[in-house]
């Protein structure tokens, strides 16, 4: 049946929508532009760097708390949430990433692409649900 | 490729960096205009006819001003921070279809710089790279507010992004490609019309997936109601608390690339892009749809924000994670559903 | 053309992981990190492999060296630097394993001198482009992709039972 699917889908297999004449020259673009783009800031910095005044004291350099001397080390260390907020990110994100590719071939699956991700997502859903239950997505 | 086509490049390149910078000091003048009128006061309008020379105003007054570096700041992260946090949000508008394409010079060019297999899931990565400017100024000031407004705004990036993603997906199911142009040209008038007058765009057949989408694209961009990253009441300015000069100038300006980014994104994805009626008769006309729709987004985006109150951090991270994600997952699900049983 | 862009992004990459080693301080590693996974996906793109290269700036770029930064600064980092050098011990075991990992390289880079490299029609560049690697995901590797699904349940519900032990109650 897989395999059957396979050979179905590779006779077809070129994708519907017209690339291009020469699809990796469109990437090329990327490259310029983020030449372009980091030539931004340095212009931006060099020029308010020769055009700022600088008038020296030392009270200035002080990082802000509210008008009193700062206490202790600012990098203090925070909340382990931030952390579980990280790592269920990751999870998900490789699965929104599994589901691109889905997306683009669903009308030829059909039936056979629906239940696999049905599967797919449904194995999620159980972790989704023991995170909830567990309180990982609680905040406070 | 030849040297045509790099020149071609370079030049519509150029002519971006160009619209793009002189768009977002603009929408800074805009944004306290509409400020104005909504909370009934005047707004900047002493500098120049209505104060529309105000952004020449700030920009020089952010060049002049004092750039200072608080004490013990780690000074390259400090340094590198800014360019982090606006060469992601610039990197995005490569791929962003701005119009059909019109003959200039008697050459046909098209109204988008490049089109590649990838588009979409490039735009998703290049915005969630963008989170690094955000936690490295939190990190590198030296300060408790910036780091907590750095890693709450960094923590609220990341799950937002999870349900923008999942949201795009219902787009991809309807048009079955990643390139926006593709995904541009289905939702024209060569698809016909339903009913014969309503046009084929995606937020017809997606609209729970479009609000998702704008809630999260909100939350992206760190705007009110969930500006919590910059609360001032609790945190002082946020992540950019010690930024001064023009460091803390790119900061905003990148906060301006992500809202242009975001709603030209809704825009294309879900509005039909640069299409509209007439475009095949004046080609012009496309450019002129997009930048009206999306600066109709902007508005929107504009009004929310002098209309609502701020969320609380934890009712913030409860919606990403247990309404708009689920939401997302169910959306394409029965988006599949229907579609299966249409076919 | 293509030679020199892939010289001067081979470069890149490997000053980069270079950097990774030399950096006393773990965010500076981090962050070299974030320029060689940005130049491997270059390197993607040029051997066509456009979806893997576009995955490799979302998965590795956008959120595991996200979560290695949350992590080194929730370690509190600068502070901890030197505790490294403390364990001695584990150089020993560095060089056999640095050993092992050149040879593997090696055999590999030997290997492949025998194999041919696909042929790409011309016109026909369809290799490695969304479509592609659908199809051969969901139907030729539909048991390997299931089985990421059960990988991924193990890997959330261990970070949701580690987050518990150092959490509240």
């Amino acid at each position: 049946m897989i395999q059957m699917m396979a050979i179905l889908l590779q006779a077809q297999s070129r994708p519907p929508a017209a690339q291009s004449d020469a699809p990796i020259f469109g990437y090329i673009p990327i490259i310029i532009f983020f030449l372009i783009a980091v030539l931004l800031p340095v212009v931006l910095l060099g020029v308010s760097r020769l055009l700022h005044r600088r008038v020296f004291e030392r009270e200035k350099l002080m990082p802000y708390e509210c008008g009193i001397d700062p206490i202790g080390d600012a990098r203090e260390r925070f909340s382990v949430r931030f952390y579980i907020v990280a790592m269920l990110f990751l999870v998900f994100d490789v699965e929104v990433v599994f589901l691109f590719p889905w997306a683009v071939i669903y009308d030829k699956l059909a039936l056979f692409g629906l239940v696999e991700m049905l599967i797919f997502i449904g194995i999620l859903v159980v972790g989704y649900y023991y995170a909830w239950r567990k309180g990982a997505l609680e905040w406070a | 490729m030849t040297t045509d086509q790099l020149l071609e490049w370079t030049i519509k390149i150029g002519v971006i960096f160009f619209i793009l910078l002189t768009t977002v000091a603009y929408l800074s003048y805009v944004e306290r205009r509409v400020a104005g009128w909504i909370q009934l006061r005047v707004g900047p309008n002493r500098v120049g006819p209505f104060g529309l020379l105000q952004p020449l105003a700030d920009g020089l007054k952010f060049i002049f001003k004092e750039d200072i570096i608080p004490r013990e700041a780690s000074k390259w992260l400090y340094l590198i921070a800014p360019a982090a946090a606006i060469i992601p949000a610039l990197m995005s508008f490569i791929v962003i279809p701005f119009g059909s394409s019109v003959t200039l010079f008697g050459r046909e060019i098209t109204l988008h710089v490049t089109r590649f297999d990838v588009a979409l899931l490039y735009i998703l990565g290049v915005g969630s790279v963008g989170v690094y400017g955000v936690m490295l100024a939190g990190w590198s000031s030296n300060n408790k507010y910036s780091l907590l407004g750095g890693l709450r705004s960094s923590a609220q990036m990341i799950s937002y992004e999870l349900s923008l993603g999942a949201s795009i997906v219902g787009v991809l199911l309807v048009a079955g490609s990643l390139d926006l142009v593709t995904i541009v040209e289905a939702q024209g008038a060569t698809s016909g019309y339903w009913l014969g007058f309503i046009p084929k765009w995606n937020i017809f057949l997606q609209p729970i997936g479009f609000i998702i989408f704008f809630l999260s694209a909100m939350a992206e961009t760190n705007r009110v109601p969930f500006d919590l990253p910059e609360a001032e009441a609790e945190l002082v300015a946020g992540y950019f608390t010690e930024y001064s000069s023009m460091k803390f100038a790119m900061f905003f300006m990148s906060e301006y690339f992500h809202l242009i980014t975001v709603t030209s994104m809704a825009t294309t994805l879900y509005f039909g892009g640069w299409n509209g009626p007439f475009i095949a008769e004046y080609p012009f006309l496309s450019l002129v749809y997009f930048v009206l729709k999306v600066f109709i987004f902007i508005f929107i985006f504009m009004w929310i924000r002098f209309t609502m109150p701020r969320f609380r951090y934890d009712q913030l991270m409860a919606l990403g994670w247990k309404v708009l994600l689920p939401a997302s997952i169910l959306n394409l699900i029965v988006t599949a559903t229907v579609i299966l049983f249409v076919n | 053309m293509e030679k020199a862009l892939f010289i001067i992004i081979a470069v890149i990459a490997v000053a980069a992981a270079l950097n990774v080693l030399i950096q006393r301080n773990p965010l500076y590693s981090a962050l070299s990190l974030i320029g060689t996974m940005a130049a491997l996906s270059v390197l993607y793109v040029m051997l066509r492999a456009q979806f893997i290269a576009a995955v490799q700036i979302v998965v590795y770029a956008g959120a595991i060296l996200v979560l290695f930064i949350f992590v080194i600064m929730l370690l509190n980092a600068p502070k901890q630097q030197l505790q490294i050098d403390k364990q001695k011990g584990l150089r020993y075991l560095a060089i056999p394993l640095a050993g092992l990992l050149l040879a593997e390289a090696f055999y590999v880079v030997w290997r492949v001198q025998d194999i041919a490299m696909p042929v790409v029609k011309e016109g026909e560049e369809a290799v490695g482009t969304t479509w592609s690697v659908g199809v051969a995901l969901f139907t030729h590797y539909l048991l390997p992709f299931q089985v990421a699904g059960v990988l991924l349940l193990m890997a959330l519900i261990g970070a949701v039972v580690l987050a518990r032990r150092e959490g509240d109650k």
